[in-house]
């Protein structure tokens, strides 16, 4: 008997044996599979037990986080929801997160490195820091003088401090209050199908998310190509060129809208917008002369990130002359962000140097400390210096004496550069207005300020529809909210 | 028969009684469940529970009650066996009064003291009443009795959950299938000690396997049969293989036959391929065994025992600590059969290695009385007993750690259920009795120390004392 006593004694010692075996396995060997199963929820529940770093404008937080009291405790509010959705993007329970939330989550949600008080903390203690806060670069009045000049139209607008390359505004209209879609249930759900259904596509970006053909702004890049590429020695010289343009290898002729194109120079084609001597000087620098301009704007980039991706705008870099023509105006395939033709002024009015655009000026932790700082760092050379005084020159007169005339602003030296851009089916959409601008106090030794500015859906009346017309005033509130600001 | 404890003996023999060890032991099990209440509460409101000197208070009064009773009906019991259940049974207070604060509309912990209370007054009553356990051998036909008769009556109750184990009386549901262990474990100590030479040594040989006569092992398979079918009937599928492990166990030990314990396990195997693949609860189980993550794969969520793995793997080596992790995600079953989940989760690897460790030395202090005793039944009484722990322990533990497929039973004193807490503090009440019994000094006894046992073969005649030490 005792023997067998022990014998099933031993049987429990078997049974024990078995299960600290299997309660390793479980616990410690397969641990790090089943923590990062999908359905295991434990991340979600950890990532909403605290409350979430605000996005700031200035000193003013547009953000907050309240406590349900349920299960994913934290959800997320915002102040001027509409206002800096395209800035703030939405950080929901449900469907994630966007633009700002999701490029510096880690920071808001507290699992960023830089929060944490020594290397690796939060790997040793399994601890998470407090969420720290995104101070963005957006001044309150520039964004709002361009929201409230869209008034709800289709558009959008995006402004950048031309010499930092810290973006000023980022305006998507129209626009949507990110908070709808904050928590959990059938309420957020019901706000998300309605957002999506919505025909004006309220949670577009537009500003960094949508390309539209650029029009005649992008004529600022074909006068830079032309210019640094040495086939316009004299802006102010007559050019050879025929109105209207026959496309070169084709019947198809391409006409002006203004009057005098005829041989008219660099400098009054891009006064008064002529399709014919643009394109043709497009032609002449060729295409790869072109591609590389377009390219030292910021075109064909597939990584700009500010730091929420940016939507990469397009020149061709495989074409025939007649579309390479087309392409030199802003037509064709060629298709830019508000953001893209922003960088455009904003490169012209920093004499040709091209700041990295950026939207995040510092992050702090919990406590206000400032733990990472946004330098300004130089994208590109866009032009030559002295390429970019006469782009400067040019786009003044566009504004005093020609088609921009609606963005002048008194005692400001504002250049500017008007875009009407054809879309759909044989050109039968509605027109896209444009207007690219920049503005410089005189007793300031730095440009302000540039701007782009695209209205979708400008008018009823197709004619009335022109980047003149529809833009400029917008453009022009934006630079005098930025000019009140600098200095 | 009964030879009792008051024997007048010679004082050079006395044995160290160890109540000091006891009380001390328990004062420090007392204060390690304060601990884990009050630290619950600083995890969870950043301030200790108001009602933590009530709860040391009252799981310290029943602990001293306990052990006086212990102390002054059972002088030479384990020490071991008294404090390892307040621990635990403090402990599974402490981790249901965590997971209350998770569902504000369902509160089980006070239920559970009143049940805890309950159970240690019937521990009380039995330490204090019986004075020896071989009163219970005379008692045998009785206690099967009324097994059968507490685990027939659910039958007539609705099912809970798909099982119909429970009656529901007055708000207040039990489980006879608990008690029916106990009874089930005296009867077949009883039986088999009266009868082991007769299953060991008559009947026919079949191979290498000696069968015993009908006539001795008849009845015993007949009640087997009839307790394990009637668990069966009731889907209580965790008692079912328990009753069947207890009693390849206990024929074992008595007989000595190697040849049972693989009978035992072919049945086993048998049964559970047949029952698994044709009963649709146990199917589902089984299923859920081989592919925890089923449900996950179809699109579902996590199913019970995937979410019960989450928990397991969130607690890691040190664990969440206390009232910071997140079982309560298991759902319906997280405080009664999933509750070492939430102790895998909040107290980790380490953690939980000291629970299977307590539950290991209440089994070994169980078998170590069985081994001292020199009485068949107290001997099998005790085997049977702590197998009963031990059995139901790797039972629930490796189903809701995915080793074996789940079957709903309780975790020995940390999960929510009444009966269940009762039944194991019954089971604590009679191993200290049979330990009190095995390590007293016997007159006549020659004294080789409390660890070492009389090593003797057993005489066929059970009651007289022929000590014939080695």
């Amino acid at each position: 008997m005792i023997r067998c006593i022990r014998r099933a004694a031993a049987f429990c010692l078997l049974l024990l044996v078995a299960l600290l075996v299997n309660a390793a396995r479980v616990q410690v060997f397969e641990a790090d599979a089943l923590d990062s199963n999908p359905a295991n929820r434990r991340t979600t529940i950890e990532r909403y037990d605290q409350p979430r770093g605000n996005i700031l404008v200035g000193d003013e937080s547009v953000t907050g986080s309240k406590d349900t009291g349920e299960q994913l405790a934290y959800e997320r509010t915002y102040r001027h929801g509409p206002l800096y959705a395209p800035v703030t993007g939405y950080a929901s329970q449900t469907y994630g997160t966007t633009l700002l939330e999701n490029a510096e989550d880690g920071v808001l949600s507290g699992t960023a490195a830089v929060l944490a008080p020594i290397p690796l903390w939060g790997d040793l203690t399994h601890s998470r820091q407090p969420g720290g806060d995104v101070v963005t670069t957006v001044r309150k009045a520039v964004q709002r003088a361009g929201y409230e000049g869209l008034a709800g139209r289709r558009g959008a607008v995006a402004a950048l401090d031309p010499q930092t390359g810290a973006i000023l505004a980022l305006v998507s209209s129209p626009s949507y209050d990110p908070e709808r879609l904050s928590g959990t249930g059938s309420s957020v759900t019901d706000a998300w199908a309605e957002l999506n259904r919505s025909a004006g596509k309220p949670m577009l970006n537009r500003a960094i998310r949508q390309t539209y053909p650029p029009g005649s702004t992008f004529k600022i890049v074909t006068a830079a190509a032309a210019l640094d590429a040495g086939v316009v020695e004299d802006p102010d010289e007559e050019t050879d060129t025929p109105s209207p343009y026959v496309l070169p290898g084709t019947t198809t002729t391409l006409p002006d809208e203004a009057r005098g194109c005829e041989n008219a120079s660099l400098a009054e084609a891009i006064r008064v917008s002529c399709n014919t001597v643009m394109a043709h000087l497009g032609v002449e620098v060729g295409l790869k002369g072109m591609v590389r301009a377009a390219g030292r704007f910021g075109f064909n980039d597939d990584d700009l990130k500010i730091p929420s991706h940016v939507a990469r705008s397009d020149f061709d870099t495989d074409m025939s002359d007649d579309q390479l023509a087309q392409s030199s105006i802003g037509q064709f395939d060629t298709t830019a962000t508000p953001l893209q033709m922003a960088m455009v002024a904003a490169a012209v009015a920093n004499g040709g140097e091209l700041r990295y655009p950026h939207l995040v000026d510092r992050v702090t932790d919990h406590d206000g400390h400032t733990v990472r700082r946004q330098g300004s760092d130089t994208y590109r050379r866009a032009t030559e210096p002295e390429t970019a005084r006469r782009l400067q020159r040019m786009m003044v007169d566009v504004v005093e004496n020609g088609t921009g005339a609606n963005a002048a602003i008194d005692g400001v030296r504002v250049g500017g550069k008007t875009g009407t851009a054809q879309h759909g089916v044989d050109n039968t959409g509605t027109p896209y207005a444009w207007f690219i601008s920049w503005a410089q106090n005189p007793d300031s030794g730095r440009p302000a300020v540039a701007v782009a500015v695209v209205v979708e859906d400008a008018a009823a009346d197709r004619a009335d529809v022109s980047g003149g017309g529809n833009a400029a005033p917008i453009a022009r509130a934006v630079m005098e909210a930025a000019l009140a600001e600098s200095d | 028969m009964t030879a009792t404890t008051a024997d007048a003996r010679p004082p050079e023999l006395r044995l160290p009684k160890r109540r000091g060890v006891e009380l001390s032991l328990l004062i420090g099990a007392v204060l390690i469940s304060v601990y884990g209440y009050a630290s619950v509460g600083l995890a969870r409101n950043d301030a200790v529970p108001p009602d933590v000197a009530g709860y040391g208070a009252g799981l310290g009064l029943l602990a001293l009650l306990a052990h006086l009773a212990v102390r002054l009906r059972a002088p030479y019991a384990d020490p071991l066996l008294l404090p390892i259940a307040v621990l635990l049974n403090g402990l599974g207070l402490v981790l249901i009064y965590r997971l209350d604060l998770e569902t504000p509309r369902d509160q089980a912990a006070t239920t559970q003291l009143v049940w805890s209370t309950l159970g240690v007054a019937f521990f009380i009553a039995v330490v204090v009443l019986l004075r020896d356990h071989r009163l219970l051998q005379r008692y045998a036909y009785l206690s099967v009795a009324t097994a059968l008769v507490l685990m027939t009556v659910p039958i007539f109750f609705p099912a809970v959950n798909g099982a119909k184990i429970w009656i529901r009386v007055a708000g207040f549901s039990f489980q006879p299938g608990e008690f029916a262990k106990i009874l089930l474990a005296v009867f077949f100590a009883a039986y088999l000690a009266a009868n082991r030479n007769a299953l060991a040594y008559t009947g026919r040989r079949i191979w290498r396997l000696q069968l015993p006569t009908g006539r001795v092992l008849g009845p015993i398979v007949a009640i087997w049969l009839l307790s394990v079918g009637v668990l069966v009937l009731e889907r209580d599928l965790g008692t079912s293989l328990l009753f069947f492990g207890l009693f390849v166990i206990m024929l074992y030990v008595a007989t000595g036959r190697t040849g049972w314990i693989a009978v035992g396990l072919l049945l086993a195997a048998a049964g559970a391929f047949v029952v698994g693949s044709l009963e649709p609860h146990v199917h589902s189980r089984v299923q859920d065994w081989l592919d925890p993550y089923a449900s996950i794969d179809a699109g579902l969520g996590a199913g019970q025992l995937a979410q019960s793995l989450f928990a397991f793997a969130a607690g890691g080596m040190l664990g969440t600590g206390l009232g910071l992790g997140h079982s309560i995600l298991i759902g319906f079953a997280a405080k009664s059969d999933f509750i070492l989940a939430t102790a895998g989760e909040e107290l980790g690897l380490a953690g939980l290695t000291a629970i299977f460790l307590l539950y290991a030395l209440l089994v070994a202090r169980g078998y170590r009385a069985g081994l001292a005793l020199r009485d068949p039944f107290g001997r099998l009484l005790s085997i049977g007993l702590a197998s009963i722990l031990a059995l139901q322990v790797f039972v629930i533990a490796g189903g809701v750690m995915g080793l074996i497929p789940l079957t709903g039973m309780a975790m020995p004193f940390l999960a929510q259920g009444g009966s269940s807490v009762v039944t194991n503090w019954i089971i604590v009440a009679l191993l200290i009795r049979v330990s009190a019994e095995a390590r007293a000094p016997h007159p006549g006894r020659t004294e080789t120390g409390v660890i070492a046992p009389i090593v003797e073969e057993d005489p066929p005649d059970i009651g007289h004392h022929r000590g014939t030490g080695r």
